[in-house]
């Protein structure tokens, strides 16, 4: 307060303008107002991962739910090393799943994008809502038919299983991402290529695909946070436990009564890790897929 | 002739689609058939019903309207918290604050979290003897303790915490760019009338985000519809908190009665059918004529 240099005197400031302004003292205290709810709001959204890591670090012995915030008197590795022994495996599964579903659902929703935004046939708008809505259906008003089809088809059990189902669910989001990104592109440039001979898929891999990719960022940003996090397709497709992504494995961990709490708590942050880098590395193209997601350009 | 130079024209446009169609028609639609097909159908071993009875006899139990209620206080208290939450976090950053970045990746970031993990963080959180209710207990607010989940009959309302904090995020970047959509001629325009700041937003900005309240009541009731991983995290399978979710996957798995489970997927699709339809076919149109 002291080191702030003391505004003009406000009445002379008052009679020149058309309205009041706040005088310096009132805003300093509105705005400090402001911030102090802000950081209310910081605090209700990190004193869960802050619950997380110290109970991560704690020792068995002490880590009991009636002193939950406690400091660990001694501070032990014991947890994560459980935890990174439990979920090594499905953690290599989820990358296994995650990383070729996230690739062919890109590609499809840029040929799908390209296609109906710049290369429209008759009926275009009634199969891009018709897309449009599988975005949002329930995974459980498929599942259950979807797990007889592979049987009935013989398809591979694992996770070519899962990869399909999110390649094939993800192709609603990617197209409309690609869609609208590509919706910005100039005609012109098109109509240039085309006026040089060039078709379709010339004109996509020359003209389209070299600015494509921020669209490509948040397409697969969006597609690696939602697989990677999905826990009902995985846990309904997937019956062999070797074959479990990580979110399976956490949930199976977690809910068995052996698990120590410090193993559990350690487990959920691993699994979480991906994401979380992911989110911290490009998180302004994470805030772009949320708005594409909802249907805003 | 003239035909086949338009099929020339937008040919090869249909075929490099025709692909994502064909999965789609298959995998969605073709799906959505099947599962009705086995909702109507009879479970052999339990003798069950047959056909609509799958659905009609639902309603004629407790259990079933139990998971309704579940799902309504859920929902009511998940919609009116994350949007107030995330209105209000997005009203604090309009104007512009120093290290508004932080904040923003703060709020947003349990989006990048899976509701599994989560959960697990959550359960102690809403543990009575841990959590919270020992923050309540050196506060002095004793007043604050409760059961959480496990309150007769509201216990749904503390569920719907976690998801508050997973979503309001969400809301709270709809809202932020839907402010600042906002032409700033017309808030100057406001304020040159002499309108107070307060009356600006009340009659020039909150008027034009009346769209984005939309998309966040879609968004956030469909994903509401179909909550289940949160539910499993925090309580497991407990009556007091079961939904129509859970009940469905009970019923496959414990019960492995198949055609009710179906029909209380097709329930669930209805319930967000009847919520998406009209907004797709909404914002469809409204982007043709634009």
């Amino acid at each position: 307060m002291s080191t702030v240099t003391a505004p003009p005197p406000a009445a002379v400031v008052v009679e020149r303008r058309p309205r009041p302004v706040p005088k310096g003292r009132q805003r300093r205290f509105f705005t400090a107002g402001k911030l102090a709810a802000l950081l209310v709001f910081i605090v209700f959204f990190l004193t869960p991962v802050y619950l997380l890591l110290l109970t991560s670090f704690k020792s068995l012995a002490e880590a009991d739910p009636a002193s939950a915030w406690t400091w660990p008197k001694t501070v032990t590795l014991d947890a994560w090393r459980e935890a990174w022994d439990k979920l090594g495996p499905a953690l290599g599964n989820s990358f296994k799943l995650v990383i070729p579903a996230t690739i062919a659902s890109t590609m499809l929703g840029s040929l799908n994008g390209y296609v109906l935004s710049k290369w429209r046939f008759p009926g275009a708008d009634l199969v891009f809502t018709l897309f449009l809505f599988g975005m949002f259906i329930p995974y459980q008003a498929v599942m259950i038919p979807l797990a007889l089809l592979y049987n009935d088809l013989g398809f591979p059990h694992g996770l070519p299983r899962l990869i399909l189902a999110h390649v094939v669910y993800g192709i609603p989001i990617t197209t409309l991402i690609f869609r609208n990104y590509y919706a910005t592109v100039p005609t012109e440039l098109i109509e240039a290529a085309r006026m040089d001979g060039a078709g379709m898929y010339r004109t996509y891999l020359s003209v389209i695909l070299p600015t494509s990719a921020p669209a490509f960022v948040v397409a697969a940003i969006w597609q690696f946070t939602s697989i990677w996090n999905d826990f009902l397709f995985a846990v309904f497709l997937i019956t062999n436990p070797a074959a479990w992504p990580v979110t399976v494995a956490l949930n199976n961990t977690a809910g068995s009564q052996v698990t120590p709490f410090p193993v559990q708590m350690a487990g959920a942050l691993i699994a979480s890790i991906p994401t979380l880098v992911v989110y911290i590395i490009l998180g302004r193209y994470f805030m772009r897929g949320l708005m594409a997601g909802a249907l805003k350009g | 002739m003239r035909s086949l130079r338009r099929i020339g024209r937008w040919g090869p446009g249909l075929l490099l689609v025709l692909p994502s169609i064909i999965l789609i028609v298959l995998f969605v639609y073709g799906l959505i058939g099947w599962n009705i097909k086995t909702s109507l159908g009879t479970q052999p071993v339990l003798n069950g019903p047959s056909g609509v009875r799958n659905y009609t006899n639902l309603w004629h139990e407790e259990r079933w309207i139990r998971d309704l209620k579940n799902l309504g206080v859920f929902t009511v208290v998940f919609i009116v918290g994350s949007l107030a939450m995330g209105a209000i976090m997005a009203l604090l950053l309009d104007k512009g604050v120093k290290g508004e970045g932080v904040f923003r990746g703060v709020y947003l970031f349990p989006m990048a979290v899976s509701f599994i993990a989560a959960g697990i963080v959550w359960r102690w959180l809403l543990n009575p003897s841990s959590g919270l209710n020992l923050i309540f207990d050196k506060l002095g607010l004793d007043v604050l303790k409760n059961q959480w989940w496990q309150t007769r009959s509201w216990g749904m309302a503390a569920m719907a915490i976690p998801a508050v904090w997973q979503m309001s995020g969400y809301i709270m970047a709809l809202y932020l760019a839907g402010f600042r959509g906002v032409p700033e001629e017309l808030r100057e325009a406001a304020r040159m009338d002499g309108a107070a700041e307060w009356k600006v937003y009340r009659h020039v900005v909150f008027p034009h985000l009346r769209p984005v309240t939309l998309s966040a009541l879609v968004i956030l009731g469909h994903i509401s519809i179909k909550v289940f991983d949160l539910i499993l995290a925090v309580s497991g399978k407990q009556g007091i908190t079961e939904t129509p979710a859970v009940y469905m996957w009970d019923l496959i798995f414990q019960a492995s009665n198949r055609p009710k489970g179906a029909a209380i997927a097709t329930l669930l699709l209805l319930g967000v059918a009847v919520l998406i339809l009209p907004y797709l076919v909404f914002t469809v149109r409204s982007e043709r004529r634009a």
